[in-house]
């Protein structure tokens, strides 16, 4: 067949971008890259076209610790009840002013 | 031949400037569904964009300066081969990876030097689009920058086929630092820039990333030249005009 | 224990038992049923996977085969403004393919892996873009028509219950919004234009009407997957109700612009408030899937050769990451 088979496919790269100045990086999308640099450029040129971002992270897919789905009970639920972290928790009278 | 006076002096050097943007867009244009990657694709096809633009904000400007009416179309679509003044280096062909990107790279180190000069213009109209497109070219000069020093310093076969292309293309780079009667009246005023100051930084800079790629630099510097001074072109240029004017052409006057 | 988790590998779980599966499976239908999305490390029956993969990486080549008809006018386009257009537009098509396949790796197929599918013929595409782009405007009816019918579908899409794919889809219809319009507005020039731009128009949408109506697939009773694809919400309408939604808007604007539609039997349906058409040609539709097509071979051979000029440059980038990492290990 063609070369395709034997040659190994570039690795992939998540992308993160920031949309302008006071916002975190957001996940948008992957790239094939041979290399940061590459990966860098290939991000800006996939996912910048319509003046989407004013920074960008580019990351190893494979270096991302993700949580597993099954975890999801144990890690997020016991959270759901600590609703005393919450400010509306707290009744303060009106008197009291801003709070 | 007209006489060369300011007006038509700054009409002429407006548009061959965008000449060489125009060109070495639609080749750039030609690697469209080509390219060894998607991401690739993508970028050329921004380089393109940003090239194109380029020509079509100078052949605007040229077209205002010369008070004729002449819109931007009829610089790209209505003047004949011998017309068009872009370097010889933005016409010849794509090749393959490797040329593409050393012509890119040759000229966008060029184009980095040029703009930036062209950025302090005593023609406001030049110079804010002198500054403009040297944020394009700074792009386009890292991205075929980091291109050619992966290929030069990548496998054998590609170290082998971009010292072909670096060989090959240098021949086109000598008229990159070439003046025209057209330039050299308008530099009287600071309208438009000297290129031939231009020589010892592109040198240096093209050296230097050379040397990363660990390519090396040819030492025949015999140059071809002839489009930029006279509209004499190379043999591929007429397949380009012929392909790109062939609607207009075909149906004069119409509205697309 | 969660270091083993990656975002881009489907996590290997012990085979389950049949209760345990009918379990899942039920969890599963619940989620998708109470318009939960379903997102890539998840659970989710292997069938749907293959069905997601199958159907991302066919949308995935679409956008990129797509790129072709239109690339092959990109040199000959008329005018700066208009050559700029196309130019982003053909872009944006390359964009798409490439989220949606980022979209398709995360359930753990490689864009490798589809690529050579596509190439190999195993794997399919639009059969729109095995017609060829003829005439200039040939490039506003595929913006007005094919990308038409595209965006008709893809909205349908950006509901669907897979997260990635939802997502990309979103993202893309909101950058396809220009597509049609422009596709439109170079119509309207012609419609506007001489005789023989006029003329040119018309000859255009009669090659593509047909093959437009055959982009949304077979008949609702001669889709087999489709029920299936409805109860997982893969699909949202189908390919009937997606087509007949195509028709109704797109007639009127064939009326503005002063053209007919070639199918004697199109008229409005006052009782079912929806048009009325033709009999679809499905034998040619068939023969175009299956690589009969005027461009089957072509489109193959281009992205084949695409692949294989590109390999040298590929291995350089690889080669030359390799050095570098060494470098940096030393």
């Amino acid at each position: 067949m063609t070369k395709q088979t034997t040659e190994k496919e570039w690795p992939l790269w998540e992308v993160f971008i920031r949309s302008k100045a006071g916002l975190d990086h957001k996940h948008c999308g992957s790239v094939h890259a041979s290399d940061a640099e590459i990966a860098l450029e290939s991000a800006r040129d996939v996912y910048t076209r319509r003046s989407e971002g004013i920074s960008i992270w580019v990351v190893p897919s494979n270096a991302i610790t993700a949580s597993k789905p099954e975890d999801k009970e144990s890690l997020f639920e016991p959270a759901d009840d600590k609703i005393y972290r919450h400010p509306t928790f707290y009744d303060i009278p009106k008197g009291a002013g801003k709070m | 031949m007209t006489e060369l006076n300011k007006v038509n002096a700054l009409v002429q050097y407006a548009a061959q400037i965008g000449d060489n943007g125009l060109i070495i867009g639609h080749r750039m244009s030609e690697w469209c569904f080509r390219a060894p990657s998607i991401e690739m694709e993508m970028a050329l096809m921004n380089c393109a964009l940003d090239l194109i633009g380029q020509a079509r904000e100078l052949y605007t400007y040229a077209g205002e300066a010369g008070g004729e009416g002449k819109k931007e179309d009829d610089f790209a679509y209505l003047r004949d081969e011998q017309d068009f003044r872009n370097l010889l280096l933005a016409e010849v062909p794509n090749g393959d990876w490797g040329d593409t990107i050393v012509r890119l790279f040759f000229m966008s180190a060029y184009n980095k030097l040029f703009f930036t000069e062209l950025a302090k213009s005593t023609d406001a109209e030049l110079a804010a689009i002198g500054a403009k497109s040297l944020k394009e070219v700074t792009y386009h000069l890292r991205f075929s920058s980091e291109w050619l020093i992966r290929l030069g310093d990548g496998t054998e076969e590609s170290h082998r086929r971009a010292q072909k292309s670096i060989d090959d293309l240098w021949a086109y780079t000598g008229e990159l630092f070439t003046m025209t009667d057209a330039e050299n009246l308008l530099l009287e005023d600071g309208i438009s820039v000297d290129v031939t100051a231009l020589k010892a930084d592109w040198d240096e800079l093209v050296s230097q990333i050379l040397d990363q790629a660990t390519l090396s630099v040819p030492t025949n510097n015999w140059a071809q030249s002839g489009s930029k001074s006279d509209g004499r072109h190379t043999e591929y240029f007429g397949y380009i005009i012929t392909d790109m004017q062939y609607l207009q052409r075909r149906y004069p006057g119409c509205e697309w | 224990m969660y270091g083993d988790t990656s975002i881009q590998k489907p996590i290997k779980i012990a085979e389950p038992t049949s209760a345990e599966q009918a379990k899942l499976e039920e969890i599963f239908q619940q989620k998708i049923d109470d318009d939960i999305k379903i997102e890539p490390q998840e659970w989710m029956p292997a069938a749907y996977r293959k069905t997601l993969v199958r159907q991302m990486s066919q949308h995935a080549h679409s956008e990129v085969i797509g790129m072709q008809p239109e690339g092959n006018w990109l040199t000959r386009a008329p005018s700066l403004r208009r050559k700029v257009i196309l130019l982003a537009k053909i872009q944006d098509e390359g964009g798409h393919g490439l989220y949606i396949y980022s979209a398709a790796e995360t359930l753990g197929t490689s864009r490798a892996e589809m690529i050579e599918q596509l190439q190999s013929g195993k794997a399919k595409y639009s059969s729109i873009f095995n017609y060829p782009a003829l005439t200039w405007a040939d490039m506003g009816t595929i913006g007005w028509l094919v990308d038409g019918a595209a965006i008709t579908n893809q909205v349908a899409l950006s509901r669907g219950s897979y997260g990635p794919y939802s997502r990309a889809m979103i993202r893309i219809c909101k950058e396809e919004s220009f597509h049609q319009r422009q596709g439109y507005e170079l119509l309207l020039t012609l419609s506007k234009g001489t005789k023989e731009q006029k003329e040119m128009l018309q000859e255009s949408v009669n090659r593509f009407w047909w093959p437009s109506l055959m982009m949304f697939g077979p008949n609702d009773a001669n889709s087999p997957h489709s029920a299936q694809s409805m109860k997982w919400k893969i699909k949202k309408k189908s390919n009937d109700q997606l087509r007949q939604e195509f028709i109704d808007a797109t007639v009127p604007q064939a009326e503005f612009l002063g053209i007919t539609l070639p199918d004697p039997d199109l008229k409005w349906n006052e009782e079912r408030g929806h048009y009325d058409y033709g009999a679809i040609d499905w034998e040619e539709f068939g023969n175009v899937i299956n690589g009969n097509g005027p461009c089957n071979k072509q489109r193959i051979a281009n992205h084949i050769k695409a692949h294989e000029d590109g390999a040298w440059v590929r291995e350089a980038a690889a080669a030359y990451a390799e050095k570098q990492q060494k470098k940096q290990v030393a």
